[in-house]
């Protein structure tokens, strides 16, 4: 997929990003305060507080990465709306008002409230900015994979502007002017996303979706004369089989035509050669996509049904709701699996159709694997149900969300808020299923970038939803980082430099000290997201939630239901928590994989998402050590 | 710096009567969204089966999200109705 910048596009994106520093600039004269930087003076409305949520919460992960991940792998990416949505049950019945009761502007504070240690003011800091980063690196990632299509520009540029846009944004005005560009962006998404589940419906489903992007790519098939082991015979005898890529679990041949070099796979079971899309990382650091630069367009969009309607030339025409998902079930999709190979000094990356049965696409399994008939083990279960379990406790434990409830007035106001804030996104992750769905049928995926699908669905259907899309989809990323990057320079001025160091400053030094903090945190985020491109975000951000389920939330639920619970216990659980989560996450196969780049190098640990582990060992952990130091309550201020 | 509650406001004595309907409801929500859990670890071709045109698996994932909307209104109903009782009898204590 090549992409170019449009004029439209540009317009737009500039005039959003124009908008956002509008607003910094009209709302920095609230934040001279530590209560207008970190709080916005603790007296926004629950009802933009919640659309706030909805404009924090909805992150890259939630659009871009969900999208993305229905449009690959069906169900699975449906998963993540559902747990995300579920975890505000745990705020809301749970969290919501006790948090704000006992907090002043961090989740630190409340759980200090009763024992004013420093080693909770410590412990709870960092595992903000653990979490936070851990959020950070996928919206960074986010902003990257989006600026390459809306501007022309190169990912790392994209990085750099988010987080320079956003240390503007929040160095200038802090949570003030954080929370009216997340209830902006939060209200756009919502909106935009319902104009494309419309245009997706009414458009229907074709297993030849041309689309704005021109014609759709007529895939070949090359018919086997026969096969003598690993040669390949073909019946066109003018193509020749230059080099065969076999191994037990996959067939791949090369055809070369003069210089051009395409890859085949070889499909015994119907007896034809298969075009491929490949990648190709030279060991001179160039890669090539179908055997050319990313800029000679040979790397083609891809996405559609093989089958609709019982035939395989149908047209559905426009579809309601139910229509739309009754012709997936009851058709056959190509979807695409990848396979990396050692080859020679290069890495090859292949991509080959597979195609299945369209109920196959609407339930769990394409990705994380859940059926022993289909070769899930238990481990792959258990990896299953740790993810849920994640995304189910996680949004309580986010620091960056649980500021939240300190913009708002009383416990009632932050109840309501937190009601406005699951309509907003329960509605908005109703609508991914349509939108994964849609350019999973619509030949709107780039196989190179998951991230990618839900920006390039709309460019499908016209440059000015796009350009829109865009712009928003870049504003969610601003949106979610500013408050990520508030909740960090809280967790650093507030909880670390304040309360912890007792450095005494004043206030117009402690929004000082919040503002060079996030400039610090804004340039680390940078770093780390140009060094991850490429993941999908809702994986990363998935992680986020684990580290947050297991080092804050059970401190949390702790510090409000048992009274027995101690400092150091509250201590010992953030610390077992995010040790434990993190190891398992850095040794998990998915980094290995994902982010060491180790081709066929097995990790030692069985599952990917620690949660199932690491959430009972820091509730395991809080309440042995609080029994264990019962009798030193007194001496528990000097800790 | 002080780090005491984020604004001032009066306790109205209700705080727990919604706690405890808060982890009676959570628990209840957590049993659904378990149960979703495990009919797809355990048997998850149950996840295909046709309930109201369409399968079980979109209509438990968008049931666990209406339900998630509809308890919350409830919950906050029932909070929201002992506030204002609270708000009463302290108001009548005061006379």
């Amino acid at each position: 997929m090549k992409y170019e910048a449009s004029l439209l596009a540009v317009i737009i994106f500039l005039f959003i990003v124009a908008f956002v520093l509008f607003i910094s600039y009209y709302y920095a004269k609230k934040a001279k305060t530590a209560d207008g930087y970190f709080k916005a003076g603790g007296n926004i409305h629950w009802g933009v507080n919640g659309i706030a949520f909805a404009g924090d919460y909805l992150s890259a992960a939630s659009f871009l990465g969900i999208c993305g991940m229905i449009s690959f792998f069906g169900y699975d990416g449906f998963l993540y709306s559902i747990g995300y949505l579920s975890g505000w049950i745990v705020a809301l019945f749970v969290v919501a008002e006790p948090m704000k009761k006992l907090g002043k502007y961090t989740f630190a504070d409340a759980l200090d409230a009763k024992f004013n240690s420093k080693g909770i003011q410590l412990f709870a800091a960092l595992s903000t900015l653990i979490v936070s980063m851990f959020y950070l690196i996928p919206q960074m990632v986010g902003a990257g994979s989006l600026v390459e299509p809306l501007l022309g520009i190169p990912y790392w540029s994209g990085v750099l502007m988010v987080g320079t846009i956003v240390i503007l944004i929040v160095a200038t005005a802090g949570m003030t002017s954080t929370t009216y560009v997340q209830f902006l962006k939060g209200g756009l998404l919502i909106v935009f996303s319902v104009i494309l589940t419309v245009m997706i419906l009414n458009k229907g489903i074709s297993t030849n979706p041309d689309s704005n992007y021109g014609e759709y790519h007529e895939f070949v098939e090359l018919d086997i004369a026969s096969i003598n082991g690993d040669t390949v015979t073909l019946d066109d005898t003018s193509y020749v089989i230059s080099d065969t890529i076999k191994t037990d679990s996959y067939w791949f041949v090369r055809i070369m035509d003069g210089s051009k070099e395409t890859i085949w796979e070889v499909n015994v079971e119907e007896n034809v050669l298969k075009e491929t899309l490949f990648i190709t990382e030279l060991s001179d650091g160039e890669t090539l996509f179908n055997g050319a630069p990313r800029e000679d367009a040979q790397f083609f969009l891809v996405g559609h049904m093989s089958e609709v309607d019982g035939s395989t030339d149908g047209d559905t025409g426009s579809l309601g709701v139910f229509e739309f998902i009754k012709a997936i079930r009851e058709g056959k999709v190509i979807l695409w699996e990848k396979v990396v190979i050692k080859d020679g000094s290069s890495i090859l990356t292949v991509f080959y159709q597979n195609e299945i049965d369209g109920s196959e696409v609407l339930i769990p399994g394409l990705q994380f694997k859940v059926d022993s008939d289909k070769g899930a083990t238990f481990t792959d279960r258990l990896d299953f149900i740790s993810l849920m379990l994640a995304l189910f406790l996680g949004t309580a434990g986010l620091p960056h969300i649980l500021i939240r409830y300190y913009t708002v007035s009383s416990p009632a106001a932050a109840r309501k808020s937190t009601i406005v804030a699951i309509t907003a996104i329960g509605f908005f992750y109703i609508l991914t299923m349509f939108m994964g769905l849609g350019a999973m049928v619509n030949g709107t995926i780039d196989l190179s970038n998951s991230n990618m699908s839900a920006p390039l669905l709309a460019q499908a259907f016209g440059i000015w939803i796009f350009a829109i899309i865009s712009a928003i989809a870049f504003a969610t990323v601003l949106g979610t980082v500013s408050g990520l990057i508030v909740a960090s320079s809280g967790a650093v001025a507030h909880d670390i430099m304040d309360r912890f160091m007792g450095i005494k400053m004043t206030e117009t030094q402690k929004v000082w000290a919040g503002k060079i903090t996030a400039i610090a945190v804004g340039i680390l985020a940078m770093i780390l997201g140009i060094i991850f491109e490429g993941m999908n975000v809702s994986y990363l951000v998935g992680w986020a939630f684990a580290v947050a389920a297991s080092a804050n939330l059970p401190a949390i639920i702790m510090i409000l239901f048992w009274k027995k619970t101690t400092a150091w216990g509250i201590i010992s659980s953030i610390a077992v928590g995010l040790v434990s989560s993190m190891t398992i996450i850095l040794l998990s196969q998915k980094v290995f994989d994902g982010v060491y780049h180790l081709i066929d190098v097995t990790s030692p640990m069985p599952v990917n998402n620690p949660a199932i582990i690491s959430v009972p060992l820091s509730f395991i952990t809080i309440i042995i050590v609080s029994l264990l130091t019962q009798k030193k309550t007194a001496k528990e201020q000097l800790i | 710096m002080e780090h005491g509650p984020s604004t001032e406001w009066k306790e109205d004595g209700s705080s727990d009567y919604k706690a405890r309907l808060g982890v009676k409801m959570f628990v209840f929500y957590f049993v659904i969204y378990s149960g979703f859990i495990l009919i797809n670890t355990i048997n998850p071709k149950l996840m295909g089966v046709e309930i109201l045109k369409v399968n079980l698996a979109i209509f438990y994932g968008i049931g666990l999200i209406i339900l998630a909307l509809v308890m919350a209104l409830i919950y906050n109903h029932f909070c929201t109705k002992k506030e204002k009782e609270m708000a009463l009898l302290n108001k009548e204590g005061d006379k």
